[in-house]
């Protein structure tokens, strides 16, 4: 039963890859801007997770207000950083990015103090065991939250006025501005998404591994790219299953023993391979 | 005085890393956050060859930087390929493989490095710091002179022009992938002497010393002294060199520090503190026409 066992972590950890990676490449989509700092979000929605969860006792309450938080302070970066450099080169807002990234990453070290967190939650959602497999609660609560997510992004994407505006936005932002959609108001939104979907990752990592810390986001933030380069740029369909694919690779990479270096390297080799061979990913469109 | 010496040792391989990754991304516009990389795999190769091997420091320092050079060509293949912000993607990708493969694999030492590297001998004798010094300041002069020399020369006008427009360039009869393959060749090599030298002044050397954070510093160096000129490189590496040692504050929030710096001068200051087209630069060149 250890492919059950693996299936399982597949889907666990290509929820959390998901999740990250659709902001990404919603964002991506629109402004064609790297949003590393994107990974900061995250860390900040897993502590101000912790932070309300332990001041209000309640996990809803503080994962929902945490991802409105974050997904407020995205539009910030957004508003007062990102806008103002879009018609430079392209390379300025993702060295600026990284900068952003790197500062957050220290700011909550100051604030929080290097040490790892524990996240003291336990939730009323029951473990299934069958003969020879286990399903924990937090596993539970990963697969629920990002089901209930992606169905809910779905419908708000392809059957609201919203979801035209954001496909519209991406498509051609001038001319979407033309035709009356207020273009500043559509992409804040789709940082105001991606960030709270980041936040809620944050969040749920935090809790399955029971320990939320400065750089947690280090890794995840260019693993995110990973996901995004592998499902082709600006591609939600492709981000959704690049990421179970990447996260397939990793576990199933991992559990055969014959591969030589550590996890976190096969998603960037991956990586590597298809910019140059496959720029366009899995799923993306050509390149305008 | 030790400590002031190690300071200037530091500053003077931070100025030749500054320098080199200068020549690729200020002359010739490929953006690279993998730097360290190479700072690391000349750092590797002169300790593997002297520690290991047994060769003499003074055939592995040239070895090195060849050695370097090599594997920096063989980086620069992706960007005749993937262009801007995805060649990024793709040098801080590299940047974590080569970390890992010096981690994770044994001849490298592993995550503990490799101990023992021998200072070089001179006139019979080993260096002292001192000696050092002078000897690593000595290359820092060696790396400026040759890159002033070499921003005379027509490699300067086709890096300029990759940068500017690649097609252009090319309809102007410049060969496109020959000349990035040059500035990733030239900036490899002087990185890998910094490596070097580095490598031989610690006698040990980390895998976690040439990690992503690094890579990040070089580029704070030269965002913060200027893009694009030798004079803005030197003083980005003297100034994130010294800075920490004198500021305590500085030492604490290092990388909140950075961060800032290359926010705040990419959105204000694009030019950086000397860069061709800041203030500071503007203002020194009216001084110097005396009106």
């Amino acid at each position: 039963m250890e492919l059950f066992q693996n299936s399982l972590n597949v889907l666990v950890l290509g929820s959390i890859y998901v999740l990250i990676a659709i902001g990404l490449s919603m964002i991506y989509g629109i402004l064609r801007v790297l949003h590393i700092a994107h990974a900061g979000i995250y860390t900040l929605g897993a502590f101000l997770s912790l932070s309300f969860f332990l001041a209000t006792g309640s996990f809803w309450i503080s994962l929902i207000l945490s991802a409105v938080i974050s997904g407020l302070v995205g539009v910030l970066i957004y508003r007062y950083v990102y806008y103002y450099v879009l018609k430079e080169k392209r390379i300025v807002p993702l060295i600026i990015s990284v900068g952003l990234f790197i500062t957050m990453q220290d700011l909550y070290r100051i604030v929080y103090g290097p040490y790892k967190h524990p996240f003291p939650l336990s939730i009323p959602i029951p473990s299934i065991r069958g003969g020879s497999f286990y399903i924990s609660p937090f596993q539970m609560l990963i697969l629920i939250i990002t089901g209930s997510i992606l169905v809910v992004l779905y419908f708000l994407l392809n059957k609201t006025r919203v979801g035209v505006g954001l496909k519209a936005c991406a498509n051609d932002p001038q001319m979407a501005a033309a035709v009356g959609i207020n273009t500043k108001l559509t992409i804040s939104l789709a940082f105001f998404i991606g960030s709270a979907l980041a936040a809620i990752a944050g969040t749920l990592v935090g809790v399955y591994h029971n320990n939320v810390y400065p750089t947690m986001g280090s890794m995840v933030s260019y693993k995110a790219f990973v996901v995004v380069v592998l499902g082709g740029f600006g591609s939600l369909k492709g981000s959704v299953v690049a990421g179970f694919l990447l996260a397939a690779a990793e576990v199933f990479l991992v559990a055969w023993k014959g591969f030589f270096l550590p996890r976190d390297t096969i998603g960037f080799l991956i990586m590597i391979l298809f910019l140059i061979f496959l720029p366009n990913g899995l799923f993306g469109k050509e390149e305008r | 005085m030790g400590y002031l010496m190690t300071l200037g040792i530091f500053a003077s391989i931070y100025t030749i890393l500054a320098i080199s990754l200068n020549i690729l991304t200020g002359y010739a516009g490929q953006v690279s956050l993998g730097h360290a990389a190479l700072f690391g795999i000349g750092a590797y190769t002169s300790a593997v060859l002297t520690v290991n091997l047994g060769f003499n420091y003074w055939l592995a320092l040239p070895l090195s930087i060849v050695v370097t050079a090599l594997v920096g060509a063989l980086l620069g293949l992706p960007s005749l390929r993937v262009h801007s912000d995805f060649l990024v993607l793709v040098t801080i990708g590299t940047n974590f493989v080569v970390v890992a493969l010096f981690k994770y694999t044994p001849f490298f030492g592993g995550p503990y490095g490799i101990m023992g590297i021998p200072r070089p001998m001179l006139f019979g004798k080993t260096m002292d710091t001192f000696a050092y010094f002078l000897y690593a300041v000595g290359w820092a002069i060696f790396t400026i002179l040759f890159t002033y020399w070499m921003s005379k020369k027509y490699i300067r006008t086709a890096f300029e022009a990759i940068k500017e427009d690649e097609e252009a360039a090319e309809a102007m009869t410049i060969s496109v992938p020959r000349f990035k393959i040059y500035a990733f060749a030239i900036s490899a090599a002087f990185a890998g002497l910094a490596g070097s030298l580095w490598a031989h002044y610690m006698g040990v050397i980390f895998p976690d010393n040439f990690s992503f954070s690094k890579s990040i510093e070089i580029m704070t160096m030269i965002v913060l002294g200027g893009m694009g000129t030798i004079r803005g490189a030197v003083l980005g590496a003297v100034l994130l060199v010294f800075l920490p040692e004198y500021l305590r504050f500085v030492s604490d929030y290092r990388m909140l520090i950075y961060g800032l710096i290359i926010v705040f001068t990419m959105l204000f200051m694009p030019s950086g503190l000397l860069g061709d087209r800041s203030i500071t630069w503007k203002w020194t060149k009216l001084l110097k026409k005396g009106d």
